[in-house]
């Protein structure tokens, strides 16, 4: 459900500064995967998030989501295809201060142009899954801790019911059992049938994933099925 | 996006800094207060004029001694209003050969020092004839007006106005039967006149009346012994309904124009003015005056609109992050244009009702504490209200705009 083809990224094409930070990538990733995207900084997995995150479109080459063709959208349409199919969850959470737990899970709703009467029962739904204390929901965000807030996160990138979850260094803010609390949650999640995109730098973390793509300098130079996934069992932690 | 949806995200993103979208507002608040105050001051001013005009007398034309205009041929041009071209024949000549009017009430016009015992004053007298109370709604209070009979035998008769009286000789009740002397000469006071309440240069109750053949002969300016004026300073008409105004108008200027052997209108050696016409030359005065007054208080409604602007750069540059995050879970670059635009318009528009508050209470402070006239107009709160929409709309659309053309790749990198 998810095919990138020969996709390239050059920036700065035909000027001085021209790099070509993605020389040609091609793989596909099922509906259901688990699949981490590694690589040290620099090797272009920021940039394939952003085209795989419909924020960005490819110098050239395809990019097959959800059997769409979307390597050549404009903005508008871009954004159409995020509030529909993708749901982001980022390093540094991203939730609005000063709004309510629930507001924020409830924002890609209003994009959507959700009834207002279904909002709240899908919000309270997906922070339900991301495994949030019901006591929390009234909260406002900044004042919960990093691994509560992540979660709230997973929630708003749960709560459009996406094909794909991308997660940016999603445990790159938190201390080691929090991380942990959250890939475990990821993993629950994909048990629940959601395809997850993880992009990590770190081997430990990118080894909870069931498939590993290793990216270096703009090319895959390798693709794995991970055979001894770690798995989290989170009523232990 | 639904547009309450927008409406609320708005509205949350200035609560959340109360004090900065309250100082902002206090831009808009002043520059559309001051707009309202400075226009009810204009507009106050505009309509005791026109009052003043109107309690003159109800239906009235003016004829006035203008300079001739076909002086622009060359020569020494007199000065409007100076020239001494009409008579008391010119009155009759109107009583006799126009239609529909009442009274016709020629006037003389000059000032003089006036003597009671043991006070002075200087003041307007004016001659007229009996028809003057009628045409200008004198009520007598005491003794009687001038009557006709006086005017023919050119009797040394006075009627004292209420302020004058009181000048000269205090509050005291009983003036009539008392003598004053004007140039040298002494009038008997044979009534006194009810106040009209006027004030200022125009105070219609600050005036003595005598006979119009009496101010001719002894109270004419340059007054020497056995030397008469005959001429009249302005001769007022009284037509005898609204509707009948234009027609006496032009029979007045038909019958002057005949009597003094002119030709053209255009070199007509007289003016013949109706109320509507002073009060719109009045009104246009007041006019330019509250346009000026309107325009400084507009400068600080720009400098309002550009706080605003700067707020909502501010607030751009901040949430630059939240923007991008909006633009990754699916808001179109229309959402946050309208999100924006939206905060800046509920800023102006929050500010322009707090600056029509405020606006009516100093314009009503201003009655209260200085004794000025202001009429809060409808039309200027609402020119007010717009205004200040505008302002939110021209001021915030640029910030908009940047925030919607945020990239959001490049904003959710923003540090």
């Amino acid at each position: 459900m998810i095919a990138c083809r020969d996709i390239k990224k050059i920036y700065n094409a035909g000027g001085a500064g021209e790099t070509e930070v993605l020389k040609g990538v091609s793989f596909t990733i099922k509906n259901g995967e688990f699949v981490a995207i590694m690589g040290p900084s620099g090797s272009g997995k920021s940039t394939l998030m952003h085209i795989l995150g419909a924020l960005d479109s490819p110098t050239s080459g395809i990019y097959k989501l959800d059997n769409q063709d979307v390597s050549k959208l404009s903005d508008d349409e871009l954004a159409k295809i995020r509030q529909q199919k993708i749901g982001f969850v980022f390093q540094s959470f991203n939730l609005l201060p000063r709004a309510t737990v629930l507001r924020n899970v409830m924002l890609p709703l209003f994009y959507g142009d959700v009834p207002e009467a279904e909002r709240e029962k899908r919000a309270q739904k997906a922070l339900e899954h991301a495994g949030l204390d019901k006591s929390k929901f009234l909260h406002l965000s900044n004042q919960l801790s990093g691994g509560q807030m992540q979660r709230v996160a997973i929630a708003r990138a749960l709560v459009n019911n996406p094909v794909l979850i991308l997660a940016d260094e999603p445990t790159g803010n938190l201390d080691t059992k929090t991380g942990n609390i959250v890939l475990g949650t990821f993993q629950q999640l994909n048990k629940q049938g959601k395809t997850i995109v993880l992009i990590t730098h770190e081997q430990g973390v990118a080894e909870y994933a069931e498939r590993i793509i290793y990216i270096r300098d703009g090319n895959i130079v390798k693709d794995v099925q991970n055979t001894d996934k770690r798995i989290i069992n989170l009523e232990a932690v | 996006m639904k547009i309450q949806d927008i409406f609320q995200e708005s509205y949350t993103a200035l609560t959340v800094n109360k004090a900065r979208s309250f100082l902002t507002m206090l831009g808009i608040i002043i520059g559309i207060g001051s707009v309202i105050a400075m226009i009810s001051i204009g507009t106050g001013a505009k309509d005791s004029i026109e009052s003043k005009i109107e309690s003159t007398g109800s239906n009235l034309i003016y004829v006035n001694p203008g300079m001739p205009s076909s002086s622009q041929s060359g020569g020494v041009s007199m000065a409007r209003g100076s020239a001494q071209t009409l008579t008391k024949e010119d009155a009759e000549a109107i009583t006799a050969g126009v239609l529909n009017i009442t009274a016709v009430s020629a006037e003389y016009s000059t000032r003089s020092q006036v003597t009671a015992t043991g006070t002075n004053t200087n003041t307007q007298i004016t001659g007229v004839t009996s028809a003057y109370a009628q045409v200008h709604s004198i009520t007598i209070v005491d003794g009687s007006f001038i009557t006709d009979q006086q005017v023919s035998s050119t009797s040394k008769v006075a009627v004292l106005g209420a302020t004058t009286s009181e000048d000269l000789f205090g509050e005291e009740v009983d003036v009539v039967g008392n003598t004053i002397r004007m140039n040298n000469v002494t009038f008997k006071i044979v009534g006194v006149a009810e106040s009209k309440g006027g004030s200022g240069i125009n105070n219609t109750d600050d005036m003595i009346y005598v006979p119009l053949s009496s101010a001719q002969q002894y109270l004419s300016r340059g007054f020497r012994p056995g030397s008469t004026s005959k001429t009249v300073s302005n001769i007022t008409v009284q037509a005898e309904s609204a509707e009948a105004m234009e027609q006496v108008q032009a029979d007045v200027t038909t019958v002057l124009l005949t009597a003094h052997g002119i030709a053209s209108a255009d070199s007509a050696d007289f003016t013949v003015m109706t109320q509507a016409d002073l009060v719109s030359t009045a009104s246009s005065i007041t006019t330019v005056f509250t346009t000026l007054l309107a325009a400084i208080a507009g400068i600080s409604l720009i400098v309002g609109g550009i706080g605003i602007m700067n707020m909502m750069l501010t607030t751009v540059t901040e949430r630059t992050r939240e923007i991008g995050l909006r633009k990754a879970i699916g808001a179109l670059a229309r959402d946050i244009n309208r999100q924006f635009l939206l905060e800046a318009v509920l800023l102006t528009v929050v500010g322009g009702i707090g600056g029509i508050v405020v606006g009516w209470l100093a314009s009503k402070a201003m009655t209260q504490f200085a004794s000025i006239t202001t009429q809060v107009s409808f039309s200027s709160v609402a020119l007010a209200f717009g205004v200040s929409m505008c302002i939110g709309v021209v001021f915030g659309y640029y910030p908009a705009y940047r925030a919607s053309k945020l990239n959001p790749i490049d904003a959710l990198r923003f540090e």
